[in-house]
């Protein structure tokens, strides 16, 4: 019989919820059949810790006696330059962003030490950064210059707002060429040294609920160690990839939009991250309870990685040069053995996402939900799915003709 | 018979001198190179496995002592640092010899210092900076 969000919130509150996670609901399925499974089982909780660039931060920093508009000015924490755009004392700090003085590639490969990711951890850590701003100076705001120290407990609001996290599935790249090369996906060794996935597959939220029935915008979910909530589709959502008979996407598909109180989150599920030759991000925890309201949802849930499949990408031209096509179609099952097979090669394979962290995450999510300490929302707006027809653009590129 | 790894650090005036032939020669020790970098009328770097005889060793290594050539044990140089490690796995098809390897089970990452030769190729590699060349 179907369920509600609000009955299950109900056993979560007298204690009689029964949860599991997306790897123990597998065997629950297989071995029960979905419609018992969906009858015994509440909840199935998801995780996933992974780089995810499209990252950052909004802060208000409380104003200054006199006022200083850094809004139009501008403003480093920790050296790293925050958008500024923003009013007075509003600013935001990207995951990627590096200070202005850090080499880049020019000494290639750079090894991009520390930049937005890295801040966000140091603050999310109770740590102390270094605040500079300029500002050009109003009536209102007299103040040109300011030079302090300040932590997130200084500040009014600490606001991780990600554009696009989560990613359902995502490509495995290689290197075809005959020289090493450094991308987001670490470093490929030539003629097919290695392949590095990034996903954590069965775990993995959107590759447990693949047309998205159950996430949506409003849903509640683990972020960062704290809570936080999906605000909307991530951006590059691309609903309308290939799919598996099971519904799974066979490529990048899903993403999420997401947001959360930073005081609340924790150093150990919000890390800077730096890939050499390539540059800085955050790798984010997020865990993403499944309610089990119906059959069909408990069997979407029992996906193995067995039975999910990603495209294996060359990196070295494949990717850069936009060219669409995968060499190869590997399960994730191959991919977590150590090797994959490729044109007759045993390729060694690389994880960029910690299934072991994923794994934590989704147990850590279970116990909350079982302590009653996280109660599920019923989504306000569902994310934009198949029947959307949305697909993913490549930009046009118009010429500019000089004046 | 011992085994030892060693890194080996060659002064400039060193660099054109057979040194390695005396070890082998005078000393009877087994020599097998891990990792050299060596530039005529600069510093070299050796990374050797030798192995021999217990007092064979130690006089091999006082004759390098005497020379110039500065020792140091192998077994410092690299340093898993696993409170930074996130077991992402990243680091796994870019070691060599195994020492970085995974449990399958438990998708966790370990670290074998006996298995490791040093040849730094997992440094860059790791987004985290978990892992970390001591000299």
């Amino acid at each position: 019989m179907p369920k509600t969000i609000q009955e299950i919130n109900e056993k979560i509150k007298s204690g009689k919820a029964v949860v599991v996670t997306a790897e123990e609901i597998i065997d629950i399925v297989h071995k029960k059949g979905a419609k018992r499974a969906a009858a015994e089982v509440d909840v199935v909780t998801t995780g996933t810790f992974g780089p995810m660039c499209s990252s950052g931060a909004y802060f208000n920093l409380g104003h200054t006696k006199p006022r200083i508009k850094i809004g139009g000015g501008t403003c480093t924490l920790n050296d790293v330059p925050c958008y500024t755009g923003l009013a007075a004392v509003d600013i935001f700090i990207g995951a990627t962003a590096l200070p202005d003085n850090d080499p880049r590639n020019a000494v290639f490969p750079g090894a991009f030490k520390y930049g937005g990711g890295h801040v966000i951890e140091d603050l999310v850590a109770g740590k102390s950064v270094r605040l500079k701003a300029t500002a050009y100076g109003t009536n209102c705001y007299p103040r040109r210059e300011l030079d302090t120290w300040i932590s997130l407990k200084d500040m009014n609001e600490a606001v991780l707002f990600n554009p696009r996290n989560c990613y359902q599935n995502y490509n495995v790249a290689v290197n075809l060429s005959d020289k090493v090369i450094y991308t987001y996906m670490g470093r490929l060794q030539p003629r097919l040294g290695n392949a590095n996935y990034c996903s954590a597959g069965q775990l993995s939220p959107l590759l447990n609920d693949p047309y998205y029935k159950t996430i949506g915008i409003g849903t509640r979910i683990f972020l960062g160690g704290g809570e936080g909530y999906i605000v909307w589709n991530g951006t590059q959502h691309n609903p309308s990839v290939k799919r598996g008979d099971n519904g799974v996407p066979r490529a990048g598909a899903g993403t999420l939009a997401v947001i959360g109180d930073l005081k609340q989150m924790s150093p150990a599920w919000l890390k800077g991250a730096s890939f050499t030759g390539y540059g800085c991000t955050l790798t984010v925890g997020i865990g993403i309870p499944i309610p089990l309201l119906n059959e069909e949802i408990a069997q979407y849930t029992a996906v193995r990685d067995e039975d999910i499949y990603a495209p294996v990408v060359d990196y070295s031209k494949g990717y850069p040069e936009l060219i669409p096509g995968a060499i190869a179609e590997v399960s994730y099952a191959q991919l977590k053995s150590g090797f994959i097979t490729i044109e007759g090669k045993k390729i060694p394979t690389g994880g960029i996402s910690s299934y072991s962290k994923a794994r934590e995450i989704a147990r850590l999510l279970k116990e909350r939900i079982l302590a009653g300490r996280f109660l599920l929302t019923q989504p306000v707006a569902p994310l934009p799915s198949v029947e959307s027809g949305i697909t993913f653009k490549t930009l046009n590129e118009r010429p500019v003709k000089p004046k | 018979m011992q085994k030892k790894r060693i890194v080996l650090t060659f002064p400039p005036s060193l660099v054109g001198q057979p040194i390695t032939y005396h070890l082998v020669k005078d000393y009877d020790l087994m020599l097998n190179i891990l990792r050299a970098t060596v530039t005529p009328n600069e510093q070299g770097r050796l990374v050797v496995e030798l192995s021999g005889q217990r007092k064979q060793l130690d006089d091999g290594i006082a004759y390098l002592k005497a020379l110039g050539v500065e020792v140091q044990s192998l077994a410092q140089d690299i340093k898993w640092h696993e409170e930074k490690c996130t077991h992402c796995t990243a680091c796994i098809p870019a070691c060599p010899t195994h020492a970085l390897s995974v449990d399958r089970t438990t998708m966790e990452v370990s670290f074998s210092k006996e298995q490791c030769i040093a040849c730094e190729l997992c440094i860059s590699v790791c987004p985290y900076r978990a892992l970390e060349v001591l000299i």
